[in-house]
């Protein structure tokens, strides 16, 4: 997983509520067995037409709108547990989305991908929205780990977990910890009984 | 100090504390399918890894496989990919496979409790959102992504931040025609699709109680659809019935022995959830969906709401006011983890025995493993669907998530049993319309959406 801590980057908004896993990446798409490629299919159904050709309605084709940022409406990733989900966002770009909720598990993917899910309130989420609007250059700049995001006209200080903030600033996930728990899972082993 | 049923699993769990308010959660069983688990493996072996404990592993192919024809290879070359990786990393890692073709395959939710592996007070996990569903034997089970799949192969643990509770009660008497599906899509549309969010549900109450264990399966199996992590319902004579004898059982002085924990596996009077609904059995009715979440479910005889997402109605071709009894219906889907039981087919055969589908309406039945679709033979219900047009299928998820050739042609309406009606989740372009088993089957004979309590005795 590659670190992040700073960055400085304009955002795409997607005014939409409840954006499923399905949306994100069709399952039709979750064929691979490396992790590589799913960008080309984000948003699949909205980006494209039945004949593949770029829907030019859908904010990704549009070329005013770019960046690291992906600004959604509420309840963001529902659905699927595919993790899919995330590399498809990673591998396009994206290492940072904004709403004002999102869903468990997409949540927990996101982290696990050095995407940092930002949630923001309402009224925080519709100022960036007209931010983006009003001028779809408006930069952000991501400070991990003072936990702020600055732009357009906006500072905003978002909660992080603590250790979920620790491994994308070092670019860690949880496995080498855990293996280095197995004598004392080990020891839990021991202790229990199951049937 | 008085705990939840939910407490109770999750504290004998915790292998131990995080700094940053997470636990290490002690694993028990781990379900994997061929979509999830490629990359996992890929990671096991990049990182020079063993698996931990690999008998706690229980792999099958259901997602992406074909419903007809299965003792021939699958015509689809990414599928086939896949189906095929999952057989070597089975064969390098040891670890028992039901493929396709196998008599013990089927859709991971349901072999999991038919071959008595799921059992209560067991953590459960599995690459898939639906884990939820073995919440219904009194487990914590939940989908996880596959980075945390690799975490449980290389450790049989997970970090993670202790959910809320919540416990939704629903008490009284359902009403005839009303089912299992009926209450959850009802908890749903009461909640949204966000409203569990954050929450461990137990469900709870005496229309819960009086539920056979496949039922219960149906409720828990939607939890994540309102956004809950997962959900369960406390072990009972039902559930210790439902266990006792199957292969994975325990025996002897070992069955008396979990009989005795199990019975332990209940909220003790004066604990607190973090949140509490109650319902009453007797407000609910057959449901459908009208829109693009789980959350946008109606009574069957209701109209469509005013206020909701225009892009959601577009999209099903259907507008605010509208009622959805007598829409011509092209399809229907009876399958996937929610409702591919046994009781389920017993369900449809029972309404559909003497009747024919519509001509216009075309009709699968999929079963949820190859020991429901052999049950369903030897009970003759093959050939109820026969004589009604229907088309008994082999298992797998089908048209659930259309990832097979199983999909639904765009614009056409589908009355599913499934749990997902989003954009695009049976083909492209596919409208769905979640309902349950019994108002599927009406649907099928119909060829329009009708309420079922006018057409049962």
């Amino acid at each position: 997983m590659e670190p992040i801590n700073q960055l400085v980057t304009t955002a795409v908004p997607m005014p939409i509520e409840h954006i499923d896993t399905d949306q994100i990446i069709p399952a039709r798409f979750l064929k691979a067995v490396t992790r590589d490629g799913f960008g080309q299919n984000l948003f699949r159904d909205w980006r494209y037409d039945k004949s593949d050709t770029p829907n030019p309605d859908f904010v990704l084709n549009n070329s005013i709108y770019s960046g690291q940022i992906l600004v959604a409406g509420k309840n963001f990733g529902c659905g699927s547990s595919r993790e899919h989900a995330a590399w498809a966002l990673a591998d396009y770009g994206f290492r940072i989305v904004i709403s004002s909720f999102f869903a468990d598990i997409f949540k927990g993917n996101a982290l696990n991908n050095g995407i940092v899910p930002i949630v923001v309130d309402d009224a925080t989420l519709n100022q960036i929205f007209e931010a983006i609007e009003s001028d779809p250059n408006t930069t952000f700049e991501l400070d991990l780990q003072g936990q702020t995001l600055k732009g357009g006209g906006l500072a905003i200080n978002f909660d992080i977990d603590a250790y979920k903030k620790e491994c994308l600033l070092n670019g860690q996930d949880d496995i080498d910890y855990l293996v280095s728990l197995k004598e004392e899972i080990k020891q839990f082993e021991e202790r229990q009984t199951i049937y | 100090m008085s705990k939840t049923l939910f407490d109770k699993i999750w504290d004998s769990h915790v292998v131990k504390e995080v700094p940053g308010n997470r636990q290490v959660l002690y694993i028990d069983r781990h379900f994997i399918h061929e979509v999830t688990s490629p990359q996992a493996f890929a990671g096991i072996k990049q990182r020079g890894l063993e698996l931990f404990r690999k008998e706690k592993i229980v792999a099958t192919a259901d997602h992406n496989i074909p419903t007809i024809d299965q003792h021939l290879p699958i015509k689809e070359e990414l599928s086939r990919k896949q189906v095929d990786t999952l057989i070597e990393n089975c064969e390098e890692f040891n670890i028992p496979l039901f493929g396709m073709g196998h008599e013990k395959q089927g859709i991971v939710h349901v072999i999991g409790p038919e071959q008595g592996i799921t059992k209560p007070g067991m953590t459960i996990v599995c690459g898939d959102s639906h884990t939820s569903t073995h919440g219904a034997f009194g487990t914590i089970a939940f989908g996880i992504g596959t980075s945390q799949v690799e975490q449980v192969m290389a450790s049989q643990c997970l970090i993670l931040t202790r959910p809320k509770t919540m416990r939704i009660t629903v008490d009284g008497k359902l009403g005839s025609g009303v089912s299992a599906k009926d209450i959850i899509l009802y908890i749903i549309s009461q909640l949204t699709t966000s409203g569990g969010t954050g929450y461990f549900v137990e469900y709870a109450g005496s229309a819960i109680k009086s539920l056979s264990m496949e039922a219960r399966m149906t409720i828990c199996n939607m939890s994540i659809e309102m956004g809950a992590r997962g959900g369960m319902i406390a072990p009972d004579q039902t559930t210790f019935d439902y266990v006792q004898g199957r292969e994975h059982a325990p025996t002897g002085d070992d069955w008396d022995a979990a009989v005795a924990y199990w019975s332990t596996l209940n909220t003790d009077d004066g604990a607190v959830f973090d949140m509490e609904l109650k319902y009453s059995a007797e407000d609910i009715t057959p449901m459908i969906t009208y829109g693009t979440n789980p959350g946008m479910a109606i009574p069957v005889n209701e109209v469509v709401p005013e206020e909701v997402s225009e892009k959601a109605l577009s999209y099903m071709g259907l507008n605010p006011g509208e009622i959805l009894i007598g829409k011509d219906i092209q399809h229907v889907f009876i399958g996937s983890c929610t409702n591919s039981r046994i009781e389920d087919l017993r369900e449809v055969a029972d309404f559909v025995k003497g009747k024919h589908r519509c001509a216009t309406t075309k009709v699968m039945v999929v079963p949820g493993s190859k020991a429901v679709e052999a049950q369903a033979i030897e009970e003759g219900l093959d050939v109820v669907f026969k004589s009604a047009g229907f088309e008994l299928r082999s298992p797998g998820c089908s048209a659930c998530l259309g990832m097979n050739e199983d999909k639904i042609p765009a614009g056409e309406y589908c009355v599913s049993t499934s749990n997902r009606n989003f954009e695009g989740r049976q083909g492209p372009g596919a409208r769905t319309i979640l309902a349950s088993p019994l108002t599927a089957a009406a649907a099928a004979i119909y060829g329009k959406i009708v309420d079922v309590r006018q057409y049962i005795n």
